[in-house]
């Protein structure tokens, strides 16, 4: 690390500045650190500086600039927000980019022009931390928008029922308090490449025709450290890792299948950190295919096209297309033939359990369609990747990245129903196709002696395997409370081995466990934490970073009740006050959740 | 006395304040189905062990999982007499909490296996409800007291059961730690107190037997203590003492070995509780506490002789032991089926293989016995063959118990050789931490294998013991046997022989580390020269014990 600062030249910085600079930086390797000397150089010239320090960089001024928002827990919408705060910049506009996490919510009775890329996550919930955003925005307390011209991208998962809903409701909000849409909202589902990229040509469009071009754009200074090298694999170009180890982890007997999966991450160009995701770019499983293709009595052979490539009907679905995952279009479309099937789509409850409880291959044997290899494949989403959360500290285990994998592999309706990714993982591949996807909103504490609070459920427990490790590995001394919930402590005990070891080492200073169905009453974390109020209120008082990763349906909310429940009962505060503690450790970055 | 330093276990029990350790916070500890390793050991004086599937074992460590740590827990029941009510009880904690099974042992004892850490506590409170106790069924304490489950003579069996009874409370453990622990007793406020053992208890654990003439079932010559009924008109007059008994051995040391008791006098009744208190007491104080491997009563008896040890004894009793009385012993093993008790009543002896009652497909044992214990008006009786016998049946209720057994598939007509009825068994693997071999679920097999060989020998009505133990600490006691397989590996036994069919002569080892294959071979020749060459009325024991080791004995 010599390009860290020398301790003998005298250092223009405060202590705490220098220190977080140290910190930042302290993973980069050459590549990366001979790019951010360049970075802030270049910031130095531009006099930005201020702006990249500043907690709450303020939006472009004036009526012509424009304001990129965005909430992001994947990072779907962060791409798509920079991809087109790129080409606006490129067109010689002022741009300005918010996350909406970051961003308090009254400023934005003074922006003049807004793009919002909002994604849906789980049962129509807003990502994490843009909450208040919202809570402000679609309150009864807003104040009107007539000074606001904007458009909306909203982005989604038809396989929810709540598709898109938080992008909705923010663009009809926005109207009816006055403001004017510029460019109509779209609506876009997980293969959202296409239509985003069309959507954001639009915008331009209209903005190009109306602005003229201002200021420098001002670059958050969050970016600093999500910037890949040229180099890193990407969902379209992966790196293809080889899998060093598929180790079943629940015992004999468990209702679950979980494997360890350790990759070889050598010559990748892969450098993630704990808290970091992995997307596997899958296969669909072979049996799946053909089950498939006899349900719509097609032969594999016959050739259709995708994005303009020719292929066999088998190669298309097995990886080009979801054949998993349902989603709404598929439904709706084999509604037209199925007067059945529109009264589930018309009933939210009904559609919800719907793609809850049935597969691709349900849909076409339940409801019969004479399908032609051509349509049937158009009618199909593209294949996405699965991200996992890695389960390892790079430091603890160089060229590496192990993942924690519930294989999705169950009978249901006399039909086999399959996994993408989890079984193409276990299913004896010698290589998958990987690229990183970094989270900047699940980190380690900078500060190695900062207490950790980690909640998880199931392979929830996976990132923070990672960030035990990683502070064994660095001899940080900060507190680690782990709180680990899973079915049954004879079989579904995660890595008990390596918890036990660490917990003899000295590395996790406390653990609570609950599992659901070795007793009569179901416990499960959130119950750990009710009992354990006391604790968690001292953590949390002394500085604890607090995390939640797993189920977002159940689990994140129902830790979140309990955790407003705690901080209430022992902190003596009411309601409202509550609300606030929480919500200010989660803008202090102190409260990061990793649901899905 | 030795100058050695004291074996790790001795401070152990010094520092556990009478057997307290921190039981309490292994029990609470949620990340692990295993006790703290000081506790595993202390957990023996309370009743239990600490054990693992060890069929799974290597791959649930490759799983990243413990152990499937499980807990065997061992019922104190002096002499093995079970209520129609005690026995339905452990059927539901057994049923509940451990395997499903309910194992008979050769010292007739309950256990439970595979009792997970959070049932320890209903299992034990469970045991106690019906007043039954746990305390000190493992552990170097005095362990359960045997007594010969049935005699021939019911007066001489009664009163030899009521001291078998005393003795169990006498020589109980007397802390109040096992309350605290397991009966949510109330915490002392002074320092606890052991009247009898001190706080380090015994050197090692400490057995006692009762045998009434002219059964030998006890195999009376087996354990550190063992008395011998002495009937005189009628009545139990008192007892012949048997000191330095003991089964335990460890495969490549010679200075550890198994042991036959000796008979060195007489005490009548008044006198039994003094001179196994002071039997103990020279132990306790003359006991090797520097190697476990030394360290029961067998050992200080041959290191400092039998005189001494009777010297001793006198001095300490203030009186010179009486010299043995004469007694005959004519059978070890169990009577089958119905026999007729002295009142009218009827005693039912049922085999139970290698003690375990459970529920197979064909055999529901373990639901047929419970249904039994629902309208049983008698009690229940562990033989040291690891059977049962359903004793106290009123002749009318006969046939309602036949019918009932017959209903579940509990064999009542033994059919079988006499061999595979006396077959002994330990429970060894998967459970049993210190099994180096099968012996519980090998039994079936090679008893099988054993009567083909003695059907076409014409063999099968020879009454020949065979016991199997899974390691050499012997807790089936094979070095009593005729035949003994001793458990070197999996698959390999050291086979002993020439043991006589009473249990007065031990056998010796006539094959080291030796396969099935080895075993049926060398059985099948010398049960042909058996047949050739036997004397009349001669056993295969001696037969074996003559023949097979002629050049030793030269």
């Amino acid at each position: 690390m010599a390009a860290v600062p020398n301790a003998k030249i005298e250092p223009p910085l405060p202590g705490a500045n220098l220190q977080a600079l140290r910190e930042v930086v302290a993973d980069f390797d050459y590549d990366q650190l001979l790019w951010a000397s360049g970075y802030l150089a270049g910031l130095a010239r531009s006099g930005v500086g201020a702006a990249v320090a500043a907690p709450q960089p303020a939006a472009a001024a004036g009526a012509d600039a424009w304001t990129v928002f965005y909430a992001s827990e994947t990072g779907n919408a962060r791409r798509v927000a920079n991809a087109l705060a790129e080409k606006a910049r490129a067109a010689g506009l002022a741009v300005d980019i918010q996350d909406l996490a970051d961003y308090k919510p009254k400023a934005l009775a003074k922006v003049a022009n807004a793009v919002f890329v909002v994604p849906t996550h789980g049962i129509g919930e807003p990502p994490d931390g843009s909450e208040l955003f919202f809570e402000f925005w679609l309150g009864e307390r807003a104040p009107r928008l007539e000074q606001l011209r904007y458009s909306v991208l909203a982005l989604g998962d038809s396989s929810y029922a709540d598709f898109c809903v938080m992008g909705q409701r923010l663009d009809e909000r926005l109207r009816a308090l006055g403001a004017t849409p510029v460019v109509e909202r779209i609506d876009c589902d997980v293969d959202f490449e296409a239509p985003a990229g069309e959507w954001t040509e639009k915008v331009l469009a209209h903005a190009t025709e109306s602005a003229t071009a201002l200021a420098t754009p001002v670059i958050r200074s969050a970016h600093l450290h999500a910037v890949p090298k040229t180099a890193a694999p990407t969902r379209e170009r992966p790196h293809h890792a080889e899998i060093l180890v598929d180790q079943p982890i629940t015992g004999l007997g468990s209702s679950k299948d979980v494997r360890h999966i350790e990759l070889d991450l050598e010559g990748s160009g892969i450098a993630y950190l704990p808290g970091d995701s992995l997307g596997i770019v899958p296969q669909n499983p072979v049996p799946l295919v053909e089950a498939l293709l006899e349900t719509v009595k097609l032969d594999g052979a016959a050739e259709v096209t995708v994005n303009g490539e020719a292929m066999a009907l088998a190669t298309a679905l097995a990886g080009h297309k979801e054949i998993t995952v349902l989603s709404r279009p598929l439904v709706e479309t084999v509604a037209q033939r199925h007067e059945a099937l529109r009264s589930v789509l018309s009933d939210r409850e009904r559609l919800t359990g719907f793609f809850a409880t049935r597969q691709v291959i349900d849909l076409f044997a339940d409801y019969p369609l004479e399908w032609q290899p051509q349509p049937l494949v158009d009618s199909l989403r593209r294949l996405t990747p699965r991200l996992y959360s890695i389960a390892s500290s790079p430091d603890a285990n160089p060229e590496e990245a192990h993942l924690t994998v519930s294989i999705v592999r169950y009978d249901l309706y006399g039909r086999a129903h399959w996994g993408a990714a989890s079984n193409f993982l276990a299913g004896g591949a010698e290589t998958v196709p990987v690229y990183l996807e970094a989270n900047e909103r699940f980190r380690l504490p900078a500060d190695g002696d900062v207490p950790v609070v980690m909640v998880g459920a199931g392979t929830g427990v996976a990132p923070y395997r990672a960030f035990v490790e990683h502070r064994a590995e660095h001899g940080h001394t900060g507190d680690n409370w782990l709180v680990y919930g899973d079915r049954c402590f004879a079989t579904d005990f995660l890595y008990q081995l390596e918890w036990l070891r660490w917990r003899k080492e000295g590395v996790l200073t406390h653990m609570d466990v609950a599992f659901s169905r070795d007793g009569a009453d179901k416990v499960y974390v959130q119950h750990r934490l009710r009992e354990q109020s006391r604790r968690l209120y001292d953590w949390l008082e002394r500085g604890a970073h607090l995390y939640v990763c797993g189920d977002a349906e159940r689990m994140a909310g129902d830790v979140h009740q309990a955790l407003l429940d705690v901080v209430r009962k022992e902190g003596g505060m009411s309601e409202e006050r509550a609300q606030e503690y929480v919500a200010g450790l989660k803008t202090q970055k102190r409260y990061q959740r990793d649901v899905y | 006395m030795t100058d050695k330093p004291l074996s790790p276990l001795e401070g152990l029990k010094k520092r556990s304040n009478y057997l307290r350790g921190t039981l309490v916070e292994s029990l609470v500890d949620p990340l692990t189905g295993a006790l703290r390793e000081d506790d595993t050991q202390l957990s023996k004086f309370h009743g239990f062990y600490q054990q693992d599937d060890r069929d799974v074992r290597a791959e649930r460590t490759r799983r990243k999982l413990e152990p499937a740590y499980q807990f065997m827990v061992r019922v104190r029941i002096p002499g093995g007499i079970a209520t129609p009510k005690q026995w339905l009880e452990l059927d539901r904690l057994a049923t509940t909490h451990g395997n499903g099974t309910l194992r008979l042992t050769t010292r007739q004892a309950f256990q439970f296996h595979g009792v997970l850490k959070g049932a320890l506590k209903p299992v034990i409170r469970g045991i106690n409800d019906v007043l039954l106790s746990t305390i000190a069924a493992c552990g170097d304490v005095t362990r359960n007291v045997m007594c010969a489950p049935l005699a021939e003579l019911s007066d001489v069996h009664e009163a030899a059961y009521g001291m078998a009874t005393a003795l169990s409370q006498y020589l109980a453990p007397k802390t109040r730690a096992y309350h605290e622990i397991w009966l949510d007793g109330e915490k002392i406020a002074g320092p606890d107190h052991e009247p009898i053992y001190g706080e380090t208890y015994m050197p090692r654990k400490f057995k006692i037997t009762l045998a009434v003439p002219p059964s030998n079932d006890v195999d009376v010559f087996a354990h550190d203590l063992g008395f011998i009924a002495i009937e005189k008109g009628g009545q139990l007059a008192g007892f012949d003492v048997v000191v330095g008994g003991g089964m335990g051995a460890t495969h490549g040391e010679p200075a550890t070995y198994p042991r036959v008791g000796d008979v060195i006098g007489f005490c009548t009744l008044e006198q039994t509780l003094a001179v196994a208190l002071h039997v103990a007491g020279i132990q306790r104080d003359f006991g090797d506490r520097s190697e476990r491997k030394h360290a029961r009563l067998k050992y200080t008896i041959d290191d400092r002789g039998v005189d001494w040890f009777k010297a001793e004894l006198d001095r300490r009793l203030g009186f010179p032991l009486a010299l043995p009385e004469p007694f005959e012993f004519k059978t070890r093993g169990d009577r089958f089926g119905w026999q007729p008790a002295r009142d009218g009543r009827w005693h039912l002896t049922l085999f139970v293989p290698a003690g375990r009652v459970r529920d197979t497909e064909k055999h529901r044992v373990l639901t047929g016995l419970r249904e039994l214990a629902r309208i049983h008006q008698g009690d229940f009786r562990l033989t040291p063959n690891q059977n049962l016998i359903v004793a106290n049946i009123p002749d009318a209720e006969r046939a309602r118990v036949e019918e009932l057994l017959d209903a579940h598939g509990v064999q009542r007509l033994q059919s079988g050789s006499p061999l595979k009825l006396q077959a002994l068994a330990c429970v060894a693997l998967p459970t049993c931490g210190l099994a180096m071999a099968e012996a519980e679920r090998y039994l079936p097999e090679l008893t099988d294998k054993l009567e083909a060989l003695l059907e076409r020998h014409g063999l099968t009505e020879e009454a020949i013991s065979l016991r199997v133990s899974g390691c050499p600490n012997g807790c089936s006691r094979p070095y009593l046997a005729e035949i003994a397989l001793v458990g070197k590996a999996v698959g390999r036994y050291n086979l002993f022989l020439g043991g006589d069919a009473l249990g007065h002569r031990m056998n010796r080892l006539a094959e080291e580390n030796v396969g099935e294959a080895r075993i049926l071979e060398t059985l099948d020749r010398l049960f042909a020269g058996f047949v050739a060459q036997r004397t009349p009325g001669e056993s295969f024991g001696d037969f074996t014990n003559r023949s097979v080791f002629r050049e030793e004995d030269a």
